[in-house]
């Protein structure tokens, strides 16, 4: 019975109101097992931050294709860290330049995924990180 | 982080710790008993509020309106919105927070999702206990929204002090309406999406039902409602707080409370021997044992007789 499920907030951060990969992500998250909170479109950093904590998600992944991946990664790491909850695991996707990913890994990212990006990745990637985290609670 | 620690965050007001305990009360943890009863004298002041209806009735977007009413009269609201697990990976989509997103930066209300877990009434395993952790942390009201429920899904009432059901027209005939099940167990009726066709007939045909019970010390109101604009909100919401004192200035409401107290006790009873009838059976179920049951060497009765035995000496199954 005590069993600990991995629990991750997706997130839409900003403006860009296309969602269908995050619905992909989310859903494969779901076939593995783990309980994904969707926040919906146009969420504000200070929305996603409290989502998380309100949420207590181990992970939250992070969907853009609009360009404001920069400023949203490191806002929303910068603000979970402020709130005592930097082992929060921060990763994502979108349309991202790989030119930007290594800033963003820099910032406090665990991944930055691209299209193309098998699911099966993802989520493997993201059972190994949670591993990692709570090993260390 | 020590539980005691968290506890004492949590009573404090802080987010993250409330949102770990009841991540502890979820998973099941072995230090959550002990928890919650530390906290038990702190709590029975929170309205609880139950919000149930089928997948699609409009219950998200109607609970984020009701939250709005009670934060305009200065109460603290937690909510607690419960989506589906799958039966298969256990993973679920969790996404009732949509519809109450604006609520998310306000400091006096906190939402936290759950999936069911295998709980088949409409909630989720850590559902109850949550409420007791919500209440003791201060929360004026708490607003359960159930999963998408169709007609016997009903555990809500062992928890919420009033269940608003919420139907939307369109789903049927009066036969549906005069069924057992959720419609008895509604003390406000919310009537959705009363801007579409057909609502003054479901109107009709629940008030028609009602007619029946009109003797009761509480007939329960019925409401047209747009939750998306807002229609009908403010009148639901005064009917709920009709209900509040209802409950406590009549018999009935002391009733309710016995029925919900003896609930709480039968629910820790059976987390416990479901906990020790678990271990108890996994300690057993050896290849042998499973091997003498395939064969029919032994059968289900004996073998189940036996663990039982190991819980309680001298217990028989037949």
């Amino acid at each position: 019975m005590d069993e600990r499920k991995i629990r991750v907030v997706v997130a839409k951060p900003g403006l860009d109101g296309h969602d269908r990969g995050a619905k992909v992500v989310a859903r494969a998250l779901r076939d593995a097992g783990m309980e994904v909170i969707y926040t919906g479109l146009r969420q504000t950093a200070e929305q996603i931050v409290e989502t998380v904590l309100q949420e207590d998600a181990d992970a939250v992944g992070i969907s853009i294709l609009s360009g404001a991946h920069t400023f949203y990664f490191t806002k929303i790491i910068d603000m979970l860290r402020e709130k005592d909850a930097g082992d929060v695991i921060v990763f994502g996707g979108g349309v991202i330049p790989d030119s930007d990913i290594p800033g963003l890994i820099e910032a406090g990212a665990g991944a930055v995924f691209g299209p193309g990006t098998p699911t099966t990745v993802c989520v493997e990637w993201l059972e190994g990180a949670v591993a990692k985290k709570r090993a260390k609670e | 982080m020590a539980v005691d620690t968290l506890l004492e965050k949590a009573l404090g007001g802080d987010i993250r710790s409330i949102a770990r305990i009841i991540s502890l009360i979820e998973n099941d943890n072995p230090e959550k008993d002990a928890l919650l009863k530390r906290v038990y004298p702190m709590t029975g002041k929170a309205i609880v509020l139950g919000i149930t209806g089928s997948p699609g009735a409009g219950k998200s977007t109607l609970t984020d309106k009701v939250i709005e009413h009670f934060r305009r009269q200065g109460k603290k609201v937690g909510v607690i919105a419960v989506d589906p697990s799958s039966p298969f990976s256990g993973g679920a989509i969790l996404a009732d927070r949509i519809r109450m997103q604006r609520h998310t930066g306000d400091s006096g209300v906190y939402i936290r999702s759950m999936g069911t877990r295998g709980s088949l009434g409409g909630l989720s395993r850590g559902t109850r206990e949550s409420v007791i952790l919500l209440d003791a942390c201060g929360y004026d009201v708490i607003i359960i929204e159930t999963v998408g429920v169709g007609q016997s899904e009903v555990d809500i009432i062992k928890i919420a002090d009033t269940v608003c059901l919420v139907l939307v027209p369109g789903m049927g005939d009066d036969i549906q309406i005069m069924k057992a099940g959720i419609m008895e167990i509604a003390n406000v009726f919310a009537i959705n999406k009363a801007d579409k066709p057909g609502v003054d007939r479901v109107a009709a045909e629940v008030r028609l039902m009602l007619d029946l019970v009109k003797d009761r010390p509480w007939v329960p109101p019925v409401h047209l409602t747009v939750a998306e604009n807002g229609t009908g909100i403010e009148e639901l919401v005064a009917s709920i707080a009709s209900h509040s004192v209802f409950l406590k200035s009549n018999p009935d409401g002391v009733r309710r409370e016995w029925r919900r107290l003896a609930f709480e006790v039968e629910e820790i009873l059976l987390q416990h021997i479901t906990r020790m009838t678990e271990k108890s059976w996994n300690a057993y179920k050896t290849d042998e044992v499973m091997e003498l049951l395939l064969s029919r060497k032994s059968n289900p009765y004996a073998v189940a007789e036996d663990v039982l035995r190991k819980i309680i000496p001298g217990t028989r199954v037949v």
